[in-house]
Order: structure tokens, then sequence, then C-alpha cells
């Protein structure tokens, strides 16, 4: 068995007094919720789009994970560089994603992020630094280090986001990332969203220690373990190590211990664990029931705020879908296109 | 003879060369509860427990090592990519250590595992899960590259994959998994460097296997319609290449096309051309040797891209028919 470590997060009495301290004010805090509710029903379209045969091949969709994805996106700044991982529609609606492009990447037509040819596993927008998400587990880990030497070599004000699950930190390469990122004290913030299961396989039955923020440690970077669903504590821990990046001292690793409510992607049956599991983090520990309810006591959105605002976001959704379908398919004789620079 | 899936082919031969030798053991990722990403290890660790159908976590080169380790002291793993693009990850333990061991101990060391590969194109899995690598593969001296196309060959040529006294790479096409074909009931096994004539003919050779020879097949199926016969040949194995079966039929048709997924430059097309040249059949010929492969890029997303990429039936087709016309 491994150890059952608290989380490194303060559970707090008074929201509004953490949130002002956070330096979030009500705007903002709607906003979070905005883009978490965008998350989750952009997903839950893509998942219909794709029961209709129109969305090829797999996904792998993050419903459970938003205040992950939110809380992050909200605390790093436009222009720094983000390095996505396969579960990564969240982190890029956070980073402010476009949605008609994006859809129109599901659909795998030319109007997408990469013009079809990447799809739901690979979108990215390589002009706004955002260098896509990864099809190989642990790819984003090796990418960081690069990234992060360039930003340093370069003087740049920017940091690099780094997302990554409990999985792909089992792949060796995390190991060789933590340590080239400690000993050129790379502007890195490395996150780890530990969703409890690569695939089928449960974190700690893979994982000789948990959590990993041992291992950190081990490279002598500051390590946190810190409660995935609560939006505040993520958007706290990910502001504190932006700032300790950004600030000259190295990477940073939080781990943020989080839930995936659907299969690993398209052909899971769910057979490693119970639906009583699955039910139970979405009634009692989900992000978005959770943030809703202490906006509303706090007083921050009241009667059908919430309820209008899933309207607007179901609008947008709609206009991506419209745009993503009447948008044409690549060009055929353009195939062997982009092969080269 | 019953008829079993592709992937039924390939659990029954682990299954049972697991039953008869207790050195045998899987490792990979998620094949226990989960099956595989695929299926095919379905109902195993129910049977063989978790000390032989060993769960790993997500470390490719940790697996390919750790199977290398096993088969130099006497054990015979069969490791698994989740994707043969995976292999791509593991190649230092492949090449470099289980590749090499046998060599470099002057003889003393085997290394007998086997590495399955699920490979291919064709599931809108886009570029870093589509690929073909064999031919990348087939570059390595001290391993044996295998790709079958029927669950028959699946079969027979597992078992001898897990028997052989070297590293094998099985090279399975996630398309042929819910293929069916003909499997005698009991233990049978087909020798890795022995190819098979899947069709006879006299006009034209065409090379292939994987999901593609299907596609020659039944294009060849539609050509002797009109009265042109096809011979496609499966080597089955790609390394060792059984050139022997190859050069006898061109020296009969005096033709050869060769049809695989893999990208061309540099694929293992090139290879098969390069045994009749430089062998007496090349005197047979009556036209240029040529190869339909897919295209020198990465597998793209769109479905009509993906498709665009590798050879479909329709290309077969415009091949064969430039060849068998000799309008090339
Ligand atoms: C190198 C590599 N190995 C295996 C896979 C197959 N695969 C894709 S995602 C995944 C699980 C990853 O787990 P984790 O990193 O925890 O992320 P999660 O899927 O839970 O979000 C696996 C095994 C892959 N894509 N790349």
């Amino acid at each position: 068995m491994t150890e059952q470590i608290p989380f490194d997060n303060q559970a707090t009495d008074n929201f509004l007094e953490k949130a002002d301290s956070l330096g979030l004010d009500n705007a903002r805090l709607v906003e979070m919720l905005k883009t978490m509710l965008r998350i989750r029903l952009f997903e839950e379209k893509a998942n219909e789009l794709y029961a209709l045969g129109k969305v090829h091949g797999t996904m792998h969709l993050s419903a459970g994970q938003e205040a992950t994805a939110v809380g992050t996106g909200f605390a790093v700044r436009k222009g720094d560089y983000l390095i996505n991982h396969h579960r990564g529609h969240g982190h890029f609606i956070a980073s402010g994603a476009d949605l008609e492009k994006m859809m129109a990447e599901f659909l795998g037509k030319d109007t997408g992020y990469c013009r079809g040819r990447g799809g739901s596993m690979h979108i990215a927008d390589v002009t706004s630094n955002n260098l896509g998400a990864n099809g190989i587990v642990g790819g984003s880990l090796q990418l960081a280090v690069g990234v992060g030497l360039a930003a340093k070599m370069r003087k740049e004000d920017r940091i690099v986001l780094t997302l990554f699950g409990d999985g792909a930190s089992n792949e060796g390469i995390f190991h060789e990332s933590l340590n080239m990122a400690k000993i050129y004290d790379l502007p890195i913030l490395y996150i780890c969203e530990n969703n409890q299961y690569g695939m089928s396989a449960s974190v700690n039955r893979v994982s000789a220690r948990t959590p990993f923020k041992y291992r950190a440690e081990a490279y002598n970077i500051p390590g946190y373990y810190v409660d995935g669903n609560d939006v505040l504590a993520v958007y706290e821990f990910a502001k504190r190590g932006a700032e300790h990046a950004r600030g000259g001292q190295g990477p940073f690793f939080i781990e943020f211990a989080t839930y995936r409510y659907f299969g690993h992607s398209k052909s899971d049956r769910n057979l490693y664990r119970s639906k009583e599991e699955i039910d139970s983090w979405r009634t009692h520990r989900d992000p978005i029931i959770r943030f809703e309810g202490n906006l509303k006591d706090a007083g921050v959105i009241a009667g059908e705020e919430a309820k209008v605002m899933e309207q607007e976001v179901v609008k947008e959704i709609d206009a991506a879908v419209k745009f993503a379908e009447e948008s044409p398919e690549p060009d055929v004789a353009t195939l062997e296109d982009f092969v080269y620079a | 003879m019953p008829e079993i899936t592709y992937r039924e082919a390939i659990h029954d031969a682990m299954v049972e060369e697991m039953r008869r030798d207790p050195s045998v053991f899987l490792i990979g990722e998620d094949i226990g509860t989960y099956g595989g990403a695929f299926g095919v290890s379905q109902g195993m660790l129910e049977e063989f427990g978790p000390e032989r159908v060993v769960e790993t976590p997500i470390a490719e080169l940790g697996i390919t090592g750790a199977a290398a380790g096993a088969a130099m002291v006497g054990m015979r793993p069969i490791a698994e990519m989740m994707f043969s693009d995976f292999v791509l990850l593991a190649m230092e333990a492949l090449a470099n250590q289980a590749a090499k061991a046998r060599f470099m101990f002057g003889g003393k060391a085997t290394v007998p595992m086997v590495l399955r590969l699920p490979g291919g194109s064709g599931t809108g899995a886009a570029a870093q899960h589509s690929q073909s690598l064999e031919s990348l593969l087939i570059h390595i001296p001290g391993i044996k590259v295998v790709m079958p196309s029927t669950p028959y060959d699946a079969k027979g040529l597992l078992i001898s994959a897990i028997r052989d006294q070297n590293p094998v790479c099985f090279v399975e096409h996630k398309l042929l998994y819910k293929s069916k074909g003909e499997v005698p009931e009991g233990e049978y096994t087909i020798p890795i460097g022995v190819g098979e004539i899947k069709r006879p003919g006299t006009d034209l050779t065409v090379v292939s296997t994987g999901i593609m020879l299907h596609r020659c097949l039944s294009v060849a199926d539609r050509l002797a319609q009109e009265g042109l016969e096809v011979e496609v040949l499966d080597p089955r194995t790609l390394r060792p290449l059984d050139t022997e079966m190859i050069t006898a039929s061109v020296k009969k048709t005096g033709k050869l096309l060769v049809v695989h997924e893999a990208v061309k430059t540099g694929g293992w097309a090139g290879e098969v051309i390069a045994s009749v040249s430089e062998s007496d059949a090349f005197n047979y010929l009556d036209a240029p040797m040529r190869r339909l492969a897919g295209k020198d890029v990465p597998i793209p997303y769109n479905r009509l891209l993906e498709e665009a990429a590798v050879p479909q039936e329709a290309d077969i087709e415009a091949e064969m028919r430039a060849l068998l016309t000799n309008q090339y």
C-alpha cells in the first residue's frame, strides 16, 4: 500500500476572502465557471458527434478534470508556452482556444487548427506558443526541456506550462526531463494531472511511491500535491508555480488529484473500476457543481445566472459545430504538403 | 475447419504456448483486466495470474528491456507495444540489446523473445498511432520480422516466433483483428522465413502481406474475370525473406509488383526488388519491377487524406493493369 498523503492545499472557510487574496474578482470568478462549463459542454457535443460517426478515430475526454484545466490556464499569461498531452481539450479551451477551429479539427476539416491533419489528439496553435497535444505519452516532458532552454537563452519572460498524466510519470523521460530542468533551472511549470488511472492501470498499482511530488523533491524541485477538483486551490498553486518559474527560480511541480468520468478512449469498457466509484466522484466531487455552489453561497452569482451562462455556452458550441460542418475537407491533392518546411 | 478471427488466432497461440511452456509469459501495458488495447489478451490474466501476465506502467523501454533480460536467462517473454509506433521508444532495448547480444557474446547468448506490434493506418488515429514501421525493423541484423495476413498464418507463425531462439518482431495489422479465416484445432506451426503463394497466376507476380495482401487478392480476383492471371505471393516473414519463392515466381511471370503500406522510401519493397535484380530471375523480366507503397508522408487524421496516403484497391488495380498491359 502506498501512503495516504493529505493535500498541500488548505480548506477555506471564507471563499471570497481566499479569492480576493488570490487577486480574483467576481468577474474573473464568473469567467472561470463559464470556462469550466464550456469545456464540459464542448466535450459532450464532441462525444455526440463521435457517436454520429462525424469524428474519426478516437477521443480522450477530460470531463471531470475541468478545474485543473481552468485553474492552471488562468494562472499563466498569454504568450507563455503550452505543451499539452492527449487529454488536452480542457487546457486548450482554458487557454482561450477558438472553438470553431477546434471543432473543425475534430471533424478533420481544412479550417481546423491543424488543417484536418492532426485531429483531437494533436490540436496545436503554434503561432500563439501552443505547441500542441501529444499522442505519445510523455511527449510533453521531452519537449519541455528544449522549450525551457530556448526561453532562458533568449531571456524571454515566458514560462513553459507542461501537462502530463500520472501514467506519463512512469516513462523514463519523466526523470530525464525533471533532472535536466533542475540542473539548468528552466522556467517549467510541471503539471501532473493525476486522474487515478493511466488507461486501466490504477496509479498506485504501477507507481512505487505516490504522490509524485516526492519524485520532484528527489530532483530538488519544489513539489506539491493538491486537490485538482478545487479550482481555487488549483489556481493558487499554479500561480505560485508560475511566479516561481518566471522569477528565475527554476522548475516547479504540482500534482493535481482529479478523476476522469468517461472511459480512457472510445474502446474502454471501464472494467477496471466500479460504477460506484465513478458515480461517487460525479456526485460528491464534481468540480463544476462544487465551484458553482461556492459562487452561489458567496453571492457571486444568483438565481438563474448559471443557467443563462450555460445557454450562452451552448450557443457558442452550436456555432462552432455549424462552422465545422460547413467547412471544406482538405484537398487530397495537398496530401504531401507540410512534410518538410 | 472452424473459422476464427485474427485476434482470436493470436490469443489462442499465446494461450496454448503458455499452457505448454512455463517459461512463456506476457508483459505489457493494460494486458490484464483491459485485455490489451485491441482485446488480444482477454481472459489471460484470469487463467495465468499476474505473475505470468505482467502488467506494466507506461514504460516501453522498460518493457522491452525487461523482455530482453528475461530472455537472456532462459524465459520466453511475449512483450506487447500497445501500438507499433511505440517501438520507437523501445528501440534501444530492441536494437542495441536484444538484437546484438548473441553476436557480441560470441554466439553464447540467446534472446528468445517476441515483440508484438499492432501497426498500420485506417483507424483515424493520426500520425503517431498509425505507422507501418516494419521496414525500419528489417534493417537490424539479429532480429526477425514476421507480418501475418490471415488468422491461420498469425497463429502458426506466432507459435514459431515464441519457440524461436531469437528476438522476433511480430507485426499485426489493426484492421485485420476482426477478419476471419479457417484455423485448424490443435497445434501447428508455420516456419519463419517461408512465404506462401496465396493465389497462383501466370501473368504478373505481386508480393504483399498484411492488410495490403487482401486488397491485392481482391483485385486479382476481379482481373481474373477478364482472363488476367495475377500470382499473389505472401512472404509472411520480411526478415528473413523467402527470396526463392519470389524469384521462382518472377521467372514464371516475368513481371513484379510489390505492394506495401509502409512508406515507399526505404520500404521493404526495395529489398524484394533488389533480391530479384541480384538473382538470375533478372534475365526473365519483361518489364520494370515496380513498387506501390505508402506515400512518403505521416498518416493524416482526415479520412480522405488518410485513405490517399496508403494504397487502396483502385491504386492497386491501376498498377497491376499498367504492368499487365505494358503501359508503365
Ligand atoms: C508512449 C505511449 N505509450 C502508450 C500509449 C497509449 N496510451 C495513451 S494514453 C495512455 C494512458 C496515459 O495515462 P496518463 O498519462 O495518466 O493520462 P490519462 O490518459 O490518464 O489522462 C496510454 C497507455 C501512448 N499513447 N504512448
